[in-house]
């Protein structure tokens, strides 16, 4: 126990000190006179710093450390605000015409319809990070930000929900609330760390009733409650404050700790410098006090801030996930972030020398914040936890909406989290992470139609008749005809998902794929595909993408195509799996390589006008298809009730 | 002592008033500066000079208080606008033209709880994004109005303004980052 660390003496000078709340001693009264004159002197000290201007507050900011202030080249996207009228595409078939100057209304049959059924969510209003996930004594349990009074951000709370398997979630009440002075404006994210012996701490951010962000520690109040219920917040928080020369509104989301191989406990937390994203290193031995470990565990100049930092080993060898702790040979480690320039969730895998407290990447040019990304589409504040149970990393990621807060506010919610999925090292193309969804998702397999071996022309359109189309798990595999590939003259082409005119725009080898929540006359269509373009050197570059650009007639709503290159070996058929669950849509291509998660909001292909058809807009290639298509059973995710059977 | 503490009191207030009268001057042109740099990097320079120029409080603010100043402009700008929705709900007008009146007026109330709360929430907090999103949010909002009239729209100059605001207010925000 004791005082805070040094950290804390250290602080006074980089803030405006948070009041110590119900503690601070009272003053004894003394003589007027004397009191008086102290006064004047105050003052003239006062005005001395005022002018000086280092401190000046205003009733509208809030003390921050002076803002750096680098000039930036560009604005808000226009893009984003005003949708842009696309004329009838070229291509068999497409029967589509969008009508900008339509604003389509919003009725609650199509709002409700865009709950899900099987991602996790709570019964209403805001959700945003991923916390603290952790398995602990047969369950599951995922903490979440909450915002218990509305279906917007606001000053958010911990949700919490258990599962016996990571799929059938029944809600428990809120875990934490924003009741101290330390986290008055916010209980916000933090990271779970099981002990040796089984203690469960947690870590978190607090915003202070200053808007400071500091570190607190909370623990179960009876680890004998296998449900975790009722949590207590270390009576000394907070545990952290900003050091000197971090900004403290910089200064948040602490990860998991990892045993260092001096016993100690360290845990990181990111920050930024300037433009540079950077991670600071604390060590602890009873998580109450810490010392700053000096130097940064990685740095990336241009990433900006970096929230959610999540650092762990990964087996080289093994298909099995490792505890955090682990070191040691056949083993590399992954720093990965959430930029809040971009809000995106990148990652990089490298080495982690312990002994200098140092992170690098395998590969400069894809460091943490420019390379790859676990998603490329909405997916944010991404966080694994090692699930002793089966020995696997889980990544839990959260799903923002890409409709207007009109929507958000008019269906009561707002927010989904991704599918679990397990994290490995994909073996054969080196320094790239493996996702798949969890194993358990595949309980909700109802029944299924598979389609095999369908010959796609290009430029047709093949519905694939299967029950209902909102709720379905799709397997598929593509090849392209030899002699396509062969023979097309087209080649060296660049493709970029995001800035291509998606599965409209006709290539020799591509876009094919399916068109998900699609109704019967095509006025709205989600693809998911594959374009294939040949280099120069006949070498095949294949990118996946997900183009929500028709998915919907409503003008306010997200119209992005999201993707990314996706790597294809020598051997292998392109192949997909997409969950469809109402409003969200993930993608993983070639095993997990390139995954992308959209959100949806179609007005016709909705209920039993959703469909699914296999689509090639290639010009030149014939396309081979073998298509399984599960629908998927609702996961009855419900408040937990003691006395039904969980 | 009581002559003691009266010449004291009056170098303090010497002192007071010896600052007031060299350094001021050089830091309203310090503010001055902020706020043309800041209306530098959004769409709307002029627009953005003029607003931030007009609020006393833009002479104290950093690039947070400035943008919390915008964020003010888009509030009042949809409490104006929700004013005139309602004079034109209540002179009666053709089913078409109510329907969309009516959409406005989520319209204009979404921006005000949902983008102006949560921007203001999100300055005051040191959580940028959200009021980055509120913002660009703001901008949506208008445009789904203004999209709404099949016919000729009676709010188009409020919907435009709301638009260059908000994404003017973005813009201010995105510095933040």
């Amino acid at each position: 126990m004791g005082s805070p660390s040094s950290s804390h003496s250290e602080l006074l000078c980089s803030y405006v000190p948070v009041p110590d709340g119900p503690h601070s001693p009272a003053e004894p009264p003394r003589k007027v006179m004397k009191v008086f004159v102290i006064f004047c002197g105050m003052l003239v000290l006062l005005f001395i710093l005022a002018f000086n201007g280092d401190h000046v507050t205003s009733t509208l900011t809030t003390t921050t450390n002076e803002q750096e202030f680098s000039p930036r080249t560009h604005t808000v996207p226009c893009s984003t605000l005003k949708p842009f009228s696309r004329g009838v595409s070229s291509g068999v078939s497409w029967k589509s015409s969008f009508n900008n100057d339509e604003s389509y209304p919003w009725n609650n049959t199509m709002l409700s319809w865009q709950r899900t059924v099987f991602h996790f969510q709570p019964e209403k209003n805001w959700m945003n990070d991923p916390n603290g996930p952790l398995y602990y004594k047969g369950w599951y349990h995922f903490f979440y930000q909450y915002n218990p009074k509305g279906a917007v951000w606001g000053v958010i709370v911990w949700g919490h929900a258990v599962s016996r398997d990571l799929i059938h979630w029944l809600h428990l009440p809120l875990a934490m609330v924003a009741d101290q002075w330390y986290d008055k404006n916010g209980v916000w994210t933090g990271s779970a760390t099981i002990l040796p012996d089984g203690q469960v701490i947690m870590l978190y951010t607090g915003s202070t009733n200053e808007s400071v962000q500091v570190q607190n520690l909370a623990y179960p109040a009876d680890p004998s409650d296998p449900l975790l219920v009722d949590w207590i917040k270390y009576p000394s928080n907070p545990v952290l404050f900003p050091p000197p020369g971090i900004g403290t509104m910089d200064f948040r989301d602490p990860t998991t700790a990892w045993l260092t191989s001096e016993g100690k406990w360290r845990i990181s937390i990111g920050s930024k410098l300037n433009k540079t994203g950077i991670a600071l290193v604390y060590d602890t031995n009873d998580f109450k006090t810490y010392e700053r470990v000096e130097g940064l565990l990685h740095a990336v100049p241009g990433t900006g801030m970096w929230e959610c930092i999540d650092f762990f080993p990964i087996s080289i060898k093994g298909e099995n996930g490792l505890d955090t702790s682990i070191n040691g040979e056949n083993v590399k480690h992954v720093v990965k972030v959430s930029l809040d320039d971009d809000r995106h969730d990148y990652y990089a895998v490298g080495t982690y020398d312990e002994k200098n407290v140092k992170f690098t990447p395998d590969d400069l040019k894809n460091d943490v914040g420019i390379g790859l990304r676990y998603d490329y589409g909405i997916f944010y504040a991404s966080k694994t936890f090692y699930d002793q149970s089966k020995e696997r990393r889980v990544l839990w990621g959260w799903i923002g909406e890409s409709d207007s807060e009109y929507s958000d506010v008019a269906k009561g919610w707002a927010s989904v989290q991704g599918i679990p999925r397990t994290v490995t090292l994909n073996k054969k193309t080196g320094s790239r992470l493996l996702q798949w969804p969890v194993a358990e998702v595949e309980s909700l397999r109802l029944r299924s139609d598979e389609f095999e071996n369908l010959k796609v022309k290009p430029g047709s359109v093949v519905p694939l008749e299967i029950e209902t189309a909102a709720q379905l798990d799709i397997v598929a595999e593509f090849e392209i005809d030899n002699k396509a590939l062969e023979m097309t003259s087209q080649f060296n082409r660049e493709y970029e998902c995001s800035t291509s005119g998606g599965a409209a725009e006709r290539g020799a080898l591509g876009p094919f794929g399916l068109l998900v929540l699609a109704n019967e006359d095509l006025s709205e269509y989600t693809p998911t595909y594959f374009y294939v373009v040949k280099g120069s050197d006949g070498q095949l570059k294949t990118s996946f993408c997900s183009d929500q650009s028709r998915s919907s007639l409503a003008t306010d709503v997200g119209k992005k195509i999201f993707g990314s290159f996706v790597p294809v070996l020598e051997d292998e058929k392109l192949s997909l799996r997409i969950l469809v669950d109402h409003s969200v849509v993930e993608s993983f291509a070639q095993g997990g390589r390139t995954c992308v998660t959209s959100r949806v909001y179609p007005t016709k292909a909705i209920y039993g006008a959703a469909r699914l058809f296999l689509f090639n807009n290639a010009t030149e290639a014939t396309v081979t298809a073998s298509v399984k298509v599960w629908q998927m059973n609702s996961a009855f995710i419900r408040p937990f009730n003691p006395n039904q059977r969980n | 002592m009581k002559t003691l503490s009266l010449i004291f009191c009056t170098l303090v207030m010497a002192t007071i008033s010896m600052p007031a009268g060299t350094n001021c001057r050089v830091i309203q042109q310090n503010k001055a500066n902020l706020i043309e740099e800041t209306c530098e990097q959004t769409p709307h320079r002029d627009l953005c000079i003029q607003y931030l120029s007009s609020d006393p409080r833009s002479t104290d603010a950093d690039v947070t208080g400035l943008a919390l100043i915008m964020v003010k402009v888009i509030k009042t700008k949809a409490n104006k606008a929700l004013d005139k929705i309602h004079q034109l709900l209540q002179e009666s007008p053709e089913p078409g033209q109510k329907e969309a009146l009516s959409s406005c007026a989520d319209r204009y109330k979404a921006i005000l709880e949902a983008d102006v709360a949560v921007a203001i929430a999100a300055l005051q907090k040191g959580n940028p994004k959200f009021a980055e999103d509120g913002a660009n949010d703001a901008a949506i909002e208008a445009t789904s109005c203004e999209n709404s009239f099949s016919g000729k729209s009676p709010l188009t100059n409020e919907n435009n303004a709301m638009h260059d605001v908000a994404a003017t207010t973005g813009a201010i925000v995105r510095q933040l980052l």
